[in-house]
């Protein structure tokens, strides 16, 4: 569903990706893992078209290497960002529906919110709210429900576990499996090594910007290369 | 007691002319992060463009329509041809870029029309004072006030009630993530642009119905008064900037009402000596923009 050929993306002098490839196929779960600064949210952020990047990107067939963010974001690529980035000063109505505004008509984007408060009851109690009001959990909940109102077929998620207190990262961790089962692609950046290699099928170890380990996701939990690489070594 | 009423009016109407301009210069400040000192200029042309129309002996009414339609026109248009290769340039550099724009709209003016002030000659009406139980005020400035409350709301109905409203201020907070949702960016710049000009517009309106009438130069003032008010409220606080031009007024007119004469040539460094002591004692302005920006 997602190829991704010599990636490479760039932050002045310093180069956060050098050149991944990385093929994602339609239903799964596919994992990247790797130290911090290895440079998992800048792959995810240079597939988005958040951060301008090299090599190729291949949706569906389609090359989006060059288009903006929200285009890709409207061909179906949902990005849920590095610390959840909820509107704060916005209500949690008003988030939802701008996660669907450009992805549903006003009465679909209604049913839409109504179905993800059906899901998340949190939202429902908190829906006039200011988004900044809620716990980091019902952030993330939050930014789940904004990025699901788009109806994406690929959802990239950057360490949606982060920060959350134990029980909240399962509740998290379970959700992606019931994500899965309703046919949605998933390529989840985690710091949480076991628990992700638990969900994945495929896995992914980064290390300063290199591929140096891959396959699926049992594998890689059988591997002290891996380890290492995610230690640092 | 009588006069002390119609300074009131008189700081309600000139604050609030205030407030539409640093309003727009908040929108746009709120999302691109540009001091859009070309908003002067907005101004300008809507002041020509009502010169124009009465030229040709056509109601006050449309003119006062083609006045605000053209100032929406120029600014989105500024945006389309100069910022927006400007996007995504530091501070200065917009700064400059606005500066740019704005020399050029007071140059084509006074070469293609006249440096020297033009005559806008609005109905009687219009500059008529009126009875207002025992005191005597002017039209224009009721007239201002209502229009002003006007557009406040219809801007607040815009910024809550729409989606792209709602994804302007969404902008303000976090761009990118605007982007993720498949937003267009462009369209989010373009319609606070839009709304920044027919702000202007009708601040225009307001402005040369009280002067009669309008020359290249005449926007400088009032968009340098609406940049001191964005900083009295907070620099990209919409609310900040709607407080920040009634301060403004108040102060302005206060002080030229009951300041002895002898100390009014002084007037406007008084009103800035106060609007200094209030930033020593609010350094983010009386209501700063509360967001954590991402670069």
């Amino acid at each position: 569903m997602l190829e991704v050929a010599s990636l490479k993306v760039r932050y002045g002098a310093i180069e956060a990706v050098r050149g991944l490839d990385l093929d994602v196929a339609s239903g799964e779960i596919h994992v990247i893992l790797g130290a911090n600064g290895a440079g998992k949210s800048s792959t995810l952020a240079g597939i988005s078209g958040l951060v301008p990047s090299q090599g190729q990107v291949t949706f569906k067939g389609e090359d989006i290497s060059a288009l903006p963010p929200e285009r890709i974001a409207r061909m179906g690529i949902g990005l849920i960002p590095e610390g959840r980035r909820i509107f704060a000063s916005l209500t949690v109505a008003e988030n939802l529906l701008l996660g669907g505004a450009e992805h549903a008509t006003p009465t679909e984007r209604r049913k839409r919110a109504d179905e993800m408060r059906e899901r998340f009851p949190i939202l429902q109690e908190r829906s006039g709210q200011k988004a900044g009001l809620l716990s980091g959990g019902e952030q993330q909940m939050l930014a789940i429900a904004r990025a699901l109102m788009a109806r994406p077929q690929l959802l990239l998620m950057d360490e949606p576990s982060l920060g959350l207190a134990p029980q909240m990262v399962e509740a998290v961790f379970d959700f992606i499996v019931e994500l899965k089962a309703e046919g949605l692609t998933i390529l989840l950046v985690e710091q949480n090594v076991p628990m992700s290699l638990d969900i994945a099928d495929h896995a992914l170890v980064l290390a300063q910007g290199h591929a140096s380990y891959r396959g699926t996701a049992a594998d890689v939990a059988a591997s002290d290369a891996a380890r290492g690489a995610y230690l640092g070594h | 007691m009588e006069i002390f009423i119609q300074q009131t009016i008189n700081a309600l109407s000139l604050g609030g002319i205030y407030a539409l301009l640093a309003l727009g210069l908040a929108v746009v400040f709120s999302i691109v992060r540009l001091i859009n000192f070309a908003h002067g200029e907005v101004m300008t042309v809507t002041g020509y463009g009502m010169w124009f129309v009465l030229l040709l002996n056509l109601p006050v009414l449309v003119a006062i329509a083609v006045g605000i339609v053209s100032a929406v026109v120029i600014a989105v248009a500024m945006e389309r041809v100069a910022f927006r290769q400007m996007r995504g340039a530091d501070v200065t550099t917009l700064l400059i870029t606005s500066f740019a724009v704005s020399q050029i709209i007071q140059v084509l003016f006074q070469n293609g029309i006249s440096a020297r002030p033009v005559a806008v000659v609005l109905p009687d009406w219009l500059t008529a004072s009126v009875m207002l139980g025992p005191v005597r005020v002017g039209m224009a400035s009721i007239l201002s006030i209502l229009v002003v409350g006007a557009a406040l709301i219809a801007l607040r109905g815009i910024l809550t009630r729409t989606v792209t409203g709602i994804a302007m201020r969404a902008a303000s907070e976090d761009f990118a993530v605007v982007q993720l949702m498949g937003i267009s960016a462009n369209r989010v710049i373009a319609t606070a642009f839009a709304v920044s000009g027919a702000l202007a517009g009708v601040a225009a309106v307001l402005w040369v119905a009280t002067r009669g009438s309008v020359d290249p130069l005449m926007g400088a003032t009032p968009v340098l008064k609406a940049f001191i008010a964005t900083v009295i409220g907070g620099l990209g606080s919409l609310g900040g900037a709607v407080v920040g031009g009634f301060v403004l007024g108040a102060v302005e007119v206060y002080l030229q009402a009951f300041l002895p004469e002898a100390a009014l040539p002084y007037r406007d460094a008084i009103s800035l000596s106060i609007i200094v002591a209030i930033l020593v004692l609010k350094p983010d302005g009386l209501l700063p923009e509360r967001t954590s920006r991402r670069s």
